[in-house]
């Protein structure tokens, strides 16, 4: 088992995305750190618009994320409807 | 943030493929490889340019959208900052030191990774791997700017920071951070994808600038905290790019892996020797600290990077050959890195001090093993001279390493009581080095290394040996850029200026 992570600025954009993630993926781990949240996965983390747009109550694009992102760990692979990222071990 | 999401004609993955490949075109009047002339020599292998991929499908449109979202941001907050006496928000003044060492060695390193992907940009021929290139240029430029902009509001207020450009060119332990850039700069296109994109960005960043925010958080320093986190926010896109581009090559040629594997090594090791100075920033020059180097090493490097090498030993990659050296450095780095800085204090460009009984005891029990046996009692033999009016301070140069450039205060990997030390005779000449790591990089090229610029022999040849006309050249003046923090300039006017900002005197 290997940890997958993303990390994302503590600010109003992304308390309903962190509440979506953590929705999505039940074995995340959210760590709260002096200005950022870094969530933790065993090997995999999916990250859904759909679920992000029942938090945030508007139409999302998932490339919006980057306005937040600060760091990430493992192979990444996004579409319209999902961010992946996944570690092989 | 209120964007709002328009539907989208194309989907991401065809729209991508449309603002990408279908801008590349087979060139008729010249030969491609006189158009890309430097993309065989190192030995890579590619048979199909169309399987690289941009993992996030960042087009050209939504990154000018994004971008000029984070600099709005970016710049709100460097007003507030400015205009609510920000430069008296952070804890205490010797928090800057940090932010010295990073504006003098770092900054400038963001500038020449713009050069470098701009060039890389144009010599790859792959239209997806030219169009990441471009914005990782473009990321690099606005990071240099944003963080020397951010930074300047200090500058009206603290010394050390108003040469930073002389400092990057020509003061000592700067040319450890310029020499990793130039070394990347000058290498072939692929090498300098390993250097950068794969070895900075993706395993030693994180260890870098994350806690490098967290802490500027920690000690209230906001404008460091948003060029920090707006910087980031291009890094996962670049750390991205990096692993895209390792897995790339890995994927197009069994014969890349050996040319491959030995870049890894290399620049491992180069990184982790830079990130010699990020130590003694976590465990020494945050008043108040995060986490220790060796607790973020854990996450970031033990965790994080075994991850890493776990997913590509798929491909046959193993782990980098200074790994187990580096795991055998981390409870000692920053003290004795520290302790050099100390003592050689004359000739730095930003302060340092004694730990506090109180820093030390935290210094104890993050390192158990290692600060009460080897450099409490050094610390403590430090303040007793300074007590006596004798404060330790060494005016003999430092022995550097021909290829990192760090002077050889590192100890043998399974002697901490023994100062580490190699030497190379190569034409008649004879080269020092501070590791076995640094000797078989310098071993491997010695024609690159021997044209080294180094800032000890440069005292002799270029100012025969005049420390104070040295000082004039690196623009440090003497007594205000330099020396223990315990009665400067930046202590003094940071104790006034906090008492004038909270009372009515």
């Amino acid at each position: 088992m290997s940890t997958v992570f993303i990390a994302l600025q503590a600010n109003e954009d992304t308390r309903p995305i962190i509440d979506a993630i953590a929705l999505d993926n039940p074995a995340a781990v959210i760590n709260r750190q002096p200005a950022m949240v870094k969530i933790d996965a065993p090997d995999h983390l999916v990250i859904r618009r759909e679920t992000i747009e029942e938090q945030v109550g508007r139409p999302y694009d998932l490339q919006e994320l980057q306005i937040n992102l600060i760091t990430l760990s493992g192979n990444v692979d996004e579409d319209e409807d999902t961010l992946t990222l996944t570690w092989n071990s | 943030m209120d964007m709002k999401a328009t539907k989208k004609k194309l989907g991401m993955k065809e729209r991508y493929r449309a603002l990408t490949r279908d801008l590349g075109w087979e060139s008729s009047y010249q030969d491609k490889d006189a158009i890309f002339p430097y993309v065989n020599y190192e030995g890579i292998k590619v048979h199909d340019w169309d399987k690289w991929e941009d993992p996030f499908r960042l087009t050209m449109d939504a990154y000018w959208k994004y971008q000029a979202e984070k600099e709005r941001k970016f710049y709100a907050i460097i007003d507030a900052h400015a205009q609510n006496n920000g430069h008296l928000n952070i804890t205490d003044a010797r928090y800057l030191s940090a932010l010295k060492i990073f504006l003098q060695a770092i900054s400038p390193g963001e500038y020449a990774a713009h050069k470098g992907f701009a060039r890389a940009g144009r010599e790859f021929p792959g239209v997806g791997t030219q169009v990441a290139c471009q914005m990782q240029a473009i990321d690099e430029l606005r990071h240099a700017q944003t963080q020397i902009h951010a930074m300047s509001n200090y500058n009206r207020y603290y010394d050390g920071f108003h040469a930073f450009a002389d400092a990057r060119d020509r003061i000592w332990y700067t040319s450890v951070a310029r020499s990793f850039f130039d070394d990347a700069m000058s290498a072939g296109p692929f090498e300098f994808m390993i250097a950068i994109g794969f070895s900075f960005e993706y395993v030693l960043t994180n260890l870098l600038f994350v806690p490098f925010m967290s802490g500027a958080a920690y000690n209230g320093d906001m404008a460091t905290v948003t060029f920090g986190f707006s910087a980031q926010s291009d890094e996962a896109r670049h750390m991205t790019l990096g692993l895209e581009c390792i897995k790339f090559m890995l994927e197009q040629d069994p014969d890349n892996l050996p040319i491959v594997q030995a870049w890894i090594d290399k620049w491992f090791w180069r990184g982790f020797r830079v990130l010699g100075l990020v130590s003694t920033m976590m465990d020494y020059m945050l008043p108040k600290r995060v986490m220790s180097w060796r607790e973020a090493w854990e996450i970031y490097g033990v965790e994080n990077g075994g991850a890493l090498f776990k997913d590509l030993a798929r491909y046959g990659i193993r782990p980098p050959k200074g790994w187990d050296d580096a795991e055998k450095a981390i409870d000692h780095m920053s003290h004795q890195f520290m302790l050099g800085l100390y003592q050689w204090s004359f000739g730095t460009s930003f302060h340092s001090w004694i730990p506090s009984d109180e820093d030390m005891d935290w210094l104890s029990a993050k390192y158990p093993d290692t600060f009460d046996k080897y450099y409490r009692p050094r610390w403590a033999h430090i303040k007793k001279l300074k007590a006596a009016g004798t404060p330790f301070k060494n005016y003999g140069l430092a022995r550097l390493c021909q290829c990192c450039q760090l002077p050889s205060v590192f100890t043998e990997p399974d002697d901490p009581t023994l100062t580490c030390h190699r030497e190379t005779v190569y034409k008649g000449e004879k080269y020092q080095f501070c590791s076995d790591g640094c000797k078989d990089i310098f071993d491997n090229e010695p024609e690159k290394y021997i044209q080294s610029w180094l800032p000890m022999p440069a005292l002799f040849s270029e100012l025969g040996g005049d420390v104070g006309a040295w000082m004039n050249w690196v623009s440090l003046r003497d007594g205000d850029d330099n020396g223990d923090y315990d009665g400067s300039t930046d202590q003094k006017h940071f104790n006034e200026w906090r008492g004038l900002a909270t009372s009515n005197l």
